[in-house]
C-alpha cells in the first residue's frame, strides 16, 4: 500500500512514541502493534520494519506475528469500510458469493484496501442479525439478503458518494507495495 | 564412559549422553524415527510434525521423542499399532497439501518423506483428508536456487538455518492454519529481500521445496 502525502511523518513520530512508552521486550511485541495500530487504524510495513529495529527481532517475525492475528490489519482503512458476514447462517445462504462479488467490484482480495483507499473489505464473523442473510455491513448500515445484484447497487451508491472525495487523494512516496508473491 | 547412561530401544542396549534427546539418541545408534521438525541444537524443539512418536515403558501415551529427554534404564519401542496410527495420519495431512509429483520435483529419491514413507511402509498417496495443493507463484527471484511452497511442509529447518546458522532474519513463518507458509517481510521474492542466498536453507530443506536450480527438472521429463 503506498503511503499518502505526510503520512510517513505520522507513522515515524506515532511509533517513536509508543516505543518510549513501552519497555523493550519481545514480550511487549504485541502490546506495540496493538498500541500503533489503536493509534494509526493498522500496521503500515514502515512501522513494523521500525518496531523490528528496535527490539532487534527479525522483521519477517513481526510480519508473521501481525499475519497470523486477525485483529492486526496490514492495510489501512479504506474511506469506506465493506465488512462480509460469514458466520454460520450468512455461509450457509450464499454470503460467500457477496464477498467474491466485492472482490470483482473493488479489484481487491478479502482484507486489502484499494490503491485509491476509497474502499476496504474484510470478513466478520456473525453481526448478530442472521434472520437477514446474507449481511454486508457497509459503513455502519447493515445490509441484508445481499445477492450480487444488490453488491453492484451498494458499489453504485458508494462511488457516487465517493467520486467527489477522490480528488482529496494523493499518493507519493513509490515502493512501498505489498509484495508481489503472494 | 561412566557418565553415560543405558536406555533400551526395541530390545537393543545402547549407552547415550544424559541429557540428550531419545530422537537423537535412536538416530545416532542406527534406529530410525521419522521425524522432520527436529533440530538436534533446538532447546525446546517445536514438535509440531507429529511424526516422532514412541512408546516409553511407563508411560500411558505414546510422546515425541524430539522433546523427552533420555532417563537411566528406559524402556522404549519406536513401533506399536497406536504408535503406526498416529504417525500414519500425520503422515496423511502432512502430504494431503503436499504436491506429490514426485517425478517433476529435484528433490525426488532424495526427499525425507520418501524415507519415511519407506521406512514405516506407508504411501505418497492418501484419501483420508482432502488433498488441498495450494498454487504459489515460484520465487526463482535468487541467483543460484529457487523456493516452491507447493512443496513446503513447513518443518522450520530453513527458518532455523536462516536464523541460526546463516545470523540473517530474512524468512519466517506468515498467517495461520492452512494459508501457513514460509516467506519474506511483506512477501517480497527472496532476492528483494534482506535475504543473502547464502543457500543454507537450500540445505537444510528436507523436500524440495528450497532447491538449487541446477537439480530441476523439465516438467515431465
Amino acid at each position: 500500500m503506498q503511503l499518502v502525502e505526510g503520512e510517513k511523518e505520522v507513522i515515524i513520530a506515532c511509533v517513536n512514541e509508543v516505543l518510549k512508552e513501552k519497555e523493550k521486550t519481545t514480550e511487549n511485541l504485541i502490546p506495540i502493534l496493538q498500541n500503533v495500530q489503536a493509534r494509526l487504524g493498522y500496521l503500515p510495513s514502515l512501522a513494523m520494519e521500525m518496531i523490528a529495529a528496535d527490539l532487534a527481532v527479525p522483521a519477517a517475525d513481526v510480519f508473521g506475528l501481525a499475519t497470523f492475528y486477525n485483529q492486526f490489519r496490514l492495510s489501512p482503512p479504506g474511506k469506506h469500510q465493506v465488512k462480509v458476514c460469514l458466520g454460520t447462517a450468512c455461509y450457509m445462504v450464499g454470503g460467500k458469493i457477496a464477498l467474491e462479488s466485492f472482490e470483482r467490484r473493488m479489484e481487491i482480495r478479502e482484507g486489502e484496501t484499494s490503491v485509491d483507499r476509497l474502499y476496504s473489505l474484510e470478513r466478520v464473523a456473525c453481526v448478530g442479525c442472521c434472520t437477514m442473510a446474507p449481511v454486508v455491513v457497509v459503513d455502519e448500515v447493515v445490509e441484508g439478503k445481499v445477492t450480487p445484484t444488490r453488491v453492484d447497487g451498494i458499489m453504485l451508491a458508494l462511488q457516487e458518494n465517493g467520486d467527489t472525495k477522490k480528488s482529496e487523494m494523493k499518493t507519493d512516496l513509490p515502493d512501498e507495495g505489498e509484495g508481489k508473491n503472494k | 564412559m561412566s557418565d553415560q547412561i543405558t536406555i533400551t530401544i526395541d530390545g537393543r542396549q545402547i549407552n547415550v549422553m544424559p541429557g540428550l534427546k531419545l530422537l537423537w539418541a535412536a538416530l545416532d545408534n542406527g534406529i530410525y524415527i521419522p521425524h522432520l521438525c527436529a533440530i538436534r541444537e533446538e532447546i525446546r524443539p517445536n514438535a509440531s510434525c507429529r511424526l516422532c512418536f514412541v512408546e516409553i515403558e511407563g508411560s500411558k501415551h505414546p510422546v515425541t521423542s524430539c522433546t523427552k529427554t533420555v532417563e537411566e534404564n528406559m524402556v522404549v519401542k519406536t513401533r506399536s499399532p497406536r504408535i503406526d496410527r498416529l504417525v500414519k495420519t500425520a503422515f496423511e495431512l502432512i502430504i494431503s497439501d503436499h504436491n506429490l509429483k514426485c517425478n517433476e520435483c529435484p528433490a525426488n529419491k532424495n526427499c525425507v518423506l520418501q524415507t519415511i514413507a519407506k521406512e514405516r511402509g506407508l504411501r505418497l498417496k492418501q484419501k483420508r483428508f482432502k488433498s488441498i495443493v495450494r498454487e504459489f507463484e515460484l520465487d526463482d527471484s535468487p541467483e543460484v536456487f529457487a523456493f516452491d511452497r507447493s512443496r513446503c511442509v513447513l518443518c522450520g529447518q530453513c527458518i532455523w538455518a536462516d536464523r541460526v546458522e546463516a545470523k540473517v532474519g530474512a524468512i519466517g513463518f506468515t498467517n495461520r492454519g492452512i494459508k501457513r507458509m514460509v516467506t519474506t517481510f511483506k512477501d517480497l521474492p527472496l532476492a528483494d529481500s534482506i535475504c543473502t542466498q547464502c543457500t543454507l536453507c537450500v540445505d537444510a530443506c528436507p523436500v524440495g521445496a528450497l532447491y538449487y536450480k541446477k537439480d530441476r527438472k523439465e516438467a515431465g521429463s
